[in-house]
């Protein structure tokens, strides 16, 4: 796998992209706060706090909008070790690395001068380099509680209820369901290459190899797509989708809507510059 | 490039989502009336292929290895409108389902890579590519550089949507609130990385798959190529270029009114003009009131003799008018450029007849 590295890591990719659905759609039937609600409610609720997040100014208040996602998170049964290693470590680390040198770069009062005054560290930089790490990990927390506990079908049925095109809609549970088909077929294709290799392959041989799976691929996802047609034409479709809606409003919906917007707002007014 | 959540203002954030509302809209309009129910399917499967490209990783030259966007080889089999659509709902799927990319951000990370990406690789494809036969290499070349080109021009379109922020969004002290750095620190840290890796990336991935379409499956390349598809009828004979003689005979009748304009073209003086009082007033004039040099600069003075123009400012010697003398040396440009067209063109003719004899 080592010795043959993009393709070891193309395949490692697909197979953790296949797994990570899995891992969503587990959590999903829990029973826990946030999948108590409608999903629409979900939806429009963590939205409204990733608004939230993005509008405040204030790193406390962006602080307490994280404590709020570790409760969702705890009362909705989602593991913290899995938020951790997957959500805040990585933003830690990518994020983390984009702000690092605002602390040097932007210019006001300096707090502390490294390596004989030629580099200034700035109260405004520090400020800065904190508030983007915790505001993108307050919002991705958020995001990744919304796709965790909430199965896609239900992600895309709550989407319906905003008056996106149906058609759209209709698009994105395809889609949905072929990336898992054709990525499998790409994941067989490299792992069969990957098993009648010897030896080390050189950089163009692999870069020629990928592009021929590639175009592989491309092939049979348009005969995929003429067959998809067919087969739909001949159930009866038209171009006109219809989809039956079971979604029902109840009283803890609606008090679980009103509880997301008002601490949104109460958020965003907190946390004014 | 995948821009997360927090690193774009809401009003930003508010802006792209307009901007992409717009492409989408014309896409979902342009791509509605060309395949009707035959749409669903195919962009949804194209959307789907399009998020399993984007993890292929591509070994480049130096030991890196990168990945690809995706976005060149939808422009180039399916359309840009077909593009926009599949690359934007593979965007959203990997935002809403695998929590790559933001949702505040979803209409940037669509504006820059689906909307500027796909109409940037289809623009510069077809350029390149311009009447090439499907199987040529030229058309590996345009496959390369568009998706060069199109990698690049999102993620300059992406730095400069950082690198405004700071100028915009600060709090009293002076605090950037959402991404810190200015243009200047944004579009280099952001250029290095695509010009060296994933652009290259991107080309290369667009031109091996174009190649192996050339061979395995070449009506795929039809759909944008350009080219009228093989048929057993002989073509319909080609439409006489009436109308647009009609037009340049006209505008080349209008050409005297160039007579009429006051002045001179900003920046077109001639090196003895910066000697004369009369010439440097023209000069300050024309330069909302900034002083002309004392001189004119060495570098025009030296060049401005390399070349004597036969009808220097469009004024034949042996003509007195200087209407007849302009709309003569129209027709004479006119000319010029329509048997220098013709003579390219058949040489490329005999060329294209040469080749395909052997």
């Amino acid at each position: 796998m080592t010795r043959n590295r993009a393709l070891g890591s193309t395949l490692v990719g697909l197979t953790r992209a296949l797994a990570h659905a899995l891992v969503s759609e587990q959590v999903a039937r829990e029973r826990g706060f946030l999948q108590s609600l409608d999903p629409r409610v979900r939806v429009a609720g963590l939205l409204a706090m990733v608004l939230a997040v993005t509008l405040s100014h204030r790193i406390s208040v962006v602080l307490a909008l994280f404590g709020v996602a570790v409760l969702i998170a705890l009362f909705s049964r989602v593991s913290l070790y899995t938020l951790a290693t997957r959500v805040w470590l990585a933003v830690l680390l990518f994020t983390g690395v984009i702000a690092l040198p605002a602390v040097f770069l932007t210019p006001g009062n300096t707090i502390l001068t490294i390596g004989g005054g030629s580099l200034r560290v700035t109260s405004q930089g520090v400020t800065a380099a904190l508030l983007l790490i915790s505001r993108v990990e307050t919002a991705v927390t958020f995001t990744t509680l919304l796709v965790l506990c909430t199965s896609w079908m239900h992600v895309l049925k709550a989407l319906r209820a905003f008056h996106i095109p149906q058609e759209v809609v209709m698009m994105l549970a395809m889609t949905h369901r072929y990336i898992f088909l054709l990525a499998e077929t790409a994941s067989q294709m490299f792992e069969s290459r990957q098993s009648r290799t010897v030896g080390v392959l050189d950089g163009p041989t692999q870069r020629h190899m990928t592009a021929r799976t590639a175009g592989v691929l491309l092939s049979r996802s348009v005969e995929l797509s003429n067959e998809v047609f067919l087969v739909m034409q001949s159930r009866g479709f038209r171009g006109d989708a219809k989809v039956l809606s079971e979604f029902r409003m109840r009283a803890w919906d609606y008090l679980g809507l009103i509880a997301f917007l008002v601490a949104g707002s109460f958020a965003v007014w907190m946390g004014r510059s | 490039m995948h821009i997360p959540d927090g690193y774009l203002s809401p009003s930003t954030c508010a802006v792209l989502y307009a901007g992409a509302g717009v492409g989408w809209y014309e896409a979902l309009r342009r791509i509605r009336h060309t395949l009707n129910a035959r749409m669903v399917p195919l962009i949804s499967v194209f959307a789907a292929f399009s998020f399993v490209l984007m993890m292929f990783n591509l070994p480049l030259p130096g030991g890196t290895t990168g990945h690809a966007l995706g976005v060149t080889i939808a422009a180039i089999v399916i359309g840009p409108a077909g593009a926009i659509l599949s690359i934007s709902i593979a965007i959203a799927i990997q935002a809403l389902f695998f929590g790559d990319g933001g949702i505040t951000t979803l209409g940037a990370n669509c504006f820059n890579m689906a909307i500027i990406g796909s109409l940037a690789a289809y623009a510069s494809y077809r350029m390149i590519a311009a009447g090439a036969a499907i199987g040529s290499r030229r058309r590996l070349v345009a496959a390369a550089m568009a998706g060069y080109l199109a990698t690049n021009l999102a993620a300059f379109i992406t730095a400069v949507e950082f690198g405004i922020q700071p100028l915009l969004f600060r709090d009293a002290r002076g605090v950037p609130l959402y991404a810190p750095y200015t243009l200047g620190v944004a579009i280099p840290a952001m250029m290095i990385g695509h010009l060296a890796v994933a652009g290259i990336a991107e080309g290369a991935l667009a031109a091996g798959v174009v190649a192996y379409l050339q061979v395995a499956d070449p009506s795929l390349l039809q759909n944008t190529s350009g080219l009228e598809p093989a048929s057993e009828h002989p073509p319909a004979p080609r439409q006489p270029l009436r109308k647009l003689w009609i037009t340049v005979a006209l505008l080349l009748l209008l050409t005297p009114l160039g007579v009429l304009a006051a002045g001179r073209a900003w920046g077109e003086w001639s090196a003895a003009e910066f000697s004369s009082a009369e010439g440097r007033s023209r000069i300050t004039a024309s330069s909302q009131r900034q002083p002309a040099p004392p001189n004119a600069p060495t570098g025009l003075q030296r060049l401005s003799t390399l070349w004597t123009a036969p009808i220097p400012d469009y004024a034949p010697r042996f003509v007195k008018s200087p209407s007849l003398g302009y709309l003569l040396s129209g027709m004479f440009g006119v000319g010029l450029v329509a048997s220098l067209s013709l003579a390219v063109q058949s040489y490329l003719q005999r060329r294209r007849s040469t080749g395909q004899a052997t």
